[in-house]
Parts: C-alpha cells; sequence; structure tokens
C-alpha cells in the first residue's frame, strides 16, 4: 500500500479556523460483550473544526466506539459535551452517516422522503410540505446534491447517497458529525470529492468530525488526528506520526514504506 | 339505531341497477370492503418495505390456536380470543428475535409451525375440525351491519396511529442506525405497528380467510412499488389497487359464486401482473 505521506496536507498549510471552546470529552469509555471486553478505557477529545480519524482492524470497537458517542449503547466512563457557552447540552445534535451499504435501497423513497421522516412527523404518505422540501434543498445544496431532490434512494450510486446522507446530516447544523466507513464500496475519485468536501464542510461550519474509516491514504492528507484503536487506545497523533508507528504498520501491512 | 346510519348507503346503492345491489348481504360486504380494503393496502406499504410479509402470515395462521382457545373458553364469538392470541404471539415474535440471536425467518417459522399444529389438535378433537373450514377461505357476505359500523371505527383508529408511527417505520426501513441517531426508536415503532397488524390481520380474517388474508396485505403494495418513486406515490397506488380489487372481486364472486376472499386476490394479482409489465416497459 502507498501513502503519499509527504503530501501537502488538505487544507494547504492554512490551519482550519477552531474556536477551540466546544468540545466532546470521552473519558474511561469500557464496554463489555459477554464478558468480552470490547473497549477498555478509551479517552478520547474531539474539538470543533477537527477531523479526527478512527482506524483499526475488523472488530477492534471501532463501531462500538461510535454507538458509545450516539448513545445506543450502555457503557462505563463518560461522555460530555460542551458547547462554545460552556454549557452542558444534554442533548447535543449528532449528524450521523451510516455506511451506505446498509442501506435499504428496495424501498419507494425519494430523497425528499427521506428528509421528511426524519425531520418532521407528519406522515410522508400523505406528501411533503413546502417547508420541508426548502430544509432538504438546503442540506442538499451543501453537498452539491440538490439535483437528486426527487431521486428514488434507490436509484443512487453509492457517491450519490453519501452525498445525500452528508446533507441529511448537516440538517440541522450538528454539534458532532459522526461517519462510519461512509467511503466503503465507492471508487477512489469519488472518495477524494467526499472527503475534500468534508473537509471544506468542517472549517465552514467548525464541526467536530468524527470519522471511522480503513482508507488510510486519503486520511493521511484530510484528518488533522488519527487514532488507532485496537480495543483501546493504541496511539494517537498527526496522522503522518500514526502512520510510522510499528504497530499501526504491522496491522496494516504497510511494507512498502519501510 | 346502526340500520338508521345505514339506511342511506342502503338508499344509495339499492338505487343502482345492478343485480347485486338488491341484496342486503351484498350492500354491507361492500361497506366491508371499503373499510377494509384501503386499511390493508396502507398497512401493507409497510409490511412490504419493512420485510414483515412472513410476520403476517404467521399472525393470520396463529388464528387457529385463537379460536381453539376461544372454544376452551367457551366463548360465542371467538375473536376476542383470537386478537388476544395474536398480540401474546406478536410479543413472542419479538421477544424470541431479541433474546435468542435467532434469525427473524427462523423465529417466525418455529412459532407458526407451533401455533398452526396446536389450533389444529384442538380443533381436531372428535373428528370436527369440518366446522371450522369457514374461517379458511372466509365468509365475506356474512357481514352484518353492526360488523360494519364496529369497522369503521377500528379503521379509524388504526389510520390516526399509522400516520403517527408512519415516518419513524420507514427510517427505521430504510436504516436502523441512522433512525437511532434522529432518536427516532424504530424499535418502539415496530413492535406497535406490529401490534396494529396483529389486530387488523385477525379482524379481517373471519370474512377474508385465513389462507388468503396475506395476499391483500402485500400484492396491493407490491403492485404500488413498482409504479411509485416516492411513499406518498407508493401510499396512493396501494391504497387505490387495493380498493379497486376489493370492489372488482367480491362483485364477480357475486355472478361467479367463488369465495369473496379469494376472488379478490385474484383482482389484485391481476394488478400486479400489469404493473409488472409497465415496470419492465419503463
Amino acid at each position: 500500500m502507498d501513502l503519499p505521506l509527504d503530501h501537502a496536507p488538505a487544507h494547504h498549510g492554512v490551519a482550519p479556523h477552531r474556536c477551540g471552546e466546544c468540545c466532546t470529552t470521552m473519558r474511561g469509555i469500557g464496554v463489555r460483550y459477554n464478558g468480552k471486553p470490547v473497549l477498555e478505557n478509551v479517552d478520547l477529545h474531539l474539538h470543533c473544526g477537527e477531523l479526527t480519524a478512527v482506524i483499526g482492524e475488523n472488530g477492534a470497537g471501532k463501531t462500538t466506539l461510535v454507538k458509545c458517542l450516539l448513545g445506543e449503547i450502555p457503557h462505563s466512563g463518560e461522555v460530555h459535551f460542551l458547547d462554545a457557552a460552556h454549557r452542558r447540552p444534554d442533548s447535543p445534535v449528532i449528524g450521523y452517516v451510516p455506511q451506505h451499504s446498509s442501506f435499504d435501497k428496495d424501498a419507494p423513497v425519494s430523497v425528499l422522503d427521506l428528509f421528511a421522516v426524519s425531520l418532521v412527523s407528519r406522515p410522508a404518505c400523505l406528501g411533503v410540505s413546502r417547508s420541508v422540501r426548502e430544509k432538504a434543498l438546503n442540506g442538499l445544496r451543501r453537498t452539491g446534491a440538490e439535483d437528486l431532490v426527487d431521486r428514488r434512494v434507490g436509484t443512487l450510486s453509492g457517491g450519490e447517497l453519501q452525498r445525500v446522507l452528508l446533507g441529511l446530516a448537516l440538517t440541522p447544523v450538528p454539534n458532532i458529525l459522526v461517519l462510519d466507513e461512509p467511503m466503503s464500496g465507492v471508487d477512489h475519485s469519488g472518495r477524494e470529492q467526499f472527503y475534500e468536501l468534508l473537509s471544506k464542510l468542517r472549517r465552514e461550519f467548525d464541526l467536530a468530525v468524527l470519522l471511522v474509516s480503513h482508507d488510510l491514504a486519503t486520511l493521511a492528507r484530510f484528518a488533522d488526528r488519527m487514532v488507532f484503536l485496537d480495543h483501546r487506545i493504541v496511539c494517537e497523533g498527526p496522522p503522518a506520526e500514526v502512520l510510522r508507528d510499528t504497530r499501526v504498520r504491522e496491522a496494516f501491512s504497510l511494507h512498502s514504506l519501510s | 339505531m346502526i340500520e338508521s346510519l345505514l339506511a342511506p348507503w342502503h338508499g344509495f346503492v339499492s338505487s343502482l341497477p345492478f343485480e347485486w345491489a338488491r341484496y342486503e348481504f351484498m350492500r354491507h360486504a361492500m361497506l366491508a370492503v371499503l373499510f377494509v380494503s384501503p386499511l390493508l393496502g396502507a398497512l401493507g406499504t409497510v409490511v412490504v418495505a419493512n420485510r414483515m410479509a412472513f410476520f403476517s402470515e404467521a399472525i393470520g395462521h396463529a388464528a387457529f390456536t385463537g379460536i381453539a382457545l376461544g372454544v376452551i373458553l367457551g366463548l360465542a364469538d371467538p375473536l376476542w380470543s383470537m386478537i388476544g392470541f395474536a398480540l401474546l404471539l406478536t410479543l413472542a415474535i419479538a421477544w424470541v428475535r431479541r433474546r435468542g440471536g435467532l434469525s427473524s425467518d427462523t423465529a417466525i417459522g418455529l412459532v407458526m409451525a407451533f401455533t398452526v399444529s396446536l389450533g389444529i389438535v384442538i380443533l381436531s378433537r372428535g373428528g370436527d375440525f369440518a366446522r371450522y373450514t369457514n374461517f379458511l377461505i372466509g365468509d365475506m357476505l356474512a357481514v352484518t351491519g353492526n360488523d360494519v359500523v364496529w369497522l369503521a371505527l377500528l379503521a379509524l383508529i388504526v389510520f390516526a396511529l399509522f400516520f403517527f408511527f408512519f415516518n419513524r417505520l420507514i427510517l427505521g426501513t430504510l436504516s436502523p442506525a441512522l433512525a437511532r441517531s434522529r432518536a427516532a426508536h424504530a424499535g418502539r415503532a415496530e413492535l406497535s405497528f406490529a401490534c396494529l397488524l396483529a389486530v387488523v390481520v385477525t379482524c379481517a380474517l373471519p370474512w377474508i380467510g385465513i389462507l388468503v388474508i396475506n395476499a391483500l396485505l402485500i400484492l396491493p403494495a407490491a403492485a404500488g412499488r413498482n409504479l411509485a418513486n416516492n411513499t406518498a406515490q407508493f401510499f396512493g397506488w396501494s391504497v387505490a389497487i387495493s380498493l379497486v380489487a376489493g370492489l372488482a372481486g367480491l362483485i364477480v364472486s357475486f355472478y361467479t359464486s367463488t369465495a369473496t376472499g379469494a376472488t379478490i386476490v385474484l383482482a389484485a394479482m391481476a394488478i400486479y401482473l400489469l404493473t409488472l409489465l409497465r415496470r419492465s416497459a419503463s
């Protein structure tokens, strides 16, 4: 595997704007499944304007970590959210982009319906109101996907669906954006475009982004920080540093670098 | 009181120049179709989208045990024991799925095999099973004015609850993970819908028949899916197709002296095949 470690970072040397005021803290997170530890004593800080990439082998607990952050599963330890005014909102807005391969593509649901069922309680089968359509178009505009609003979800390509789901995750603009292997099954140029878009949005909305992915080569250019997870945090830091760590290189067979 | 409520309907239909319109049982049956068809068509959209066809089939078949319980308890009308048992079964299937780690179709298959056998064993004691064959094919023409009023009330409540849960159900179907991140509690909505479905299927069973009721849930929605590009069209087509098939099947069955439930299913099947042509053409 070839890693473009020496390339300029995606933000071309300009540090992204960070208010530095809001942050998410995960402290001492532990999860056991059938008595076996899946996560042990994980400490993680997510700062706004910063893209944190979580890497690790299959079964290393990456998706479990995401579930803890989303509050889906019971865990030990604490998750705290602090907004810019140093308040602790009990339920911060979390934008979540699921794996598109997990998405049901058979249902006769349009992109607009997807926004309607996510945003309002008026049943989408009775039609979608103009105001919801406006919201959907606003969200889709952020990811350049407004042309897709009336398309049936099942007819979208992997890259198109990911842009739609990202637009949905940004409606309303969240405190934290969480993406779980968003690019699995999407071709190389699609990935580049998606990460570039993500990088731009992160700065524009000052988002804290947590990204779970296998995509080491591309992440090396776009992530601000990388965390190597193997049931606990093995190492973390700037991508270039983490990718030089022997434990990471062993796990991902990065022999071409030696 | 019920008769005066239905008098305008009877007056209107009997003025139509058709032979079937002269019979009171046909006018009652038609009202029942007008309430039941849209209900099954609407619920069918979620059944098809959520892949619950096997579950609804199992609920229909569980009626065997529901009827048997009614017989054992000495109820004059086994409907209440049927509803009670269908709800119990819905909860049991949900529980087995959650606890046992069984795949959904295996869990449902197990439960269905058990309830069908248990019901048949109890009902066939003393070689008396033939008494219950009416439930197998249903009897639409046995609908009374009283039934129609209850049915209208049921339709009203079910539609209200269905609309209440609809968005959460669809979001949960598309992506359970996304639904959870939106705090949409798809699991609770799904269980509520399953209970709703169990009640509707059980109430419609005596008229439509255990063997064919599931087809009326699935065919209109499957046909609607072939024509629709969004959920509003999906819903609209499914309800409309269900209604057309219901009325056509009822009237045809009058002239051909065939079981109404099965005739309606054939009408729905014909419409489904037409939509298939349209789908492959586009």
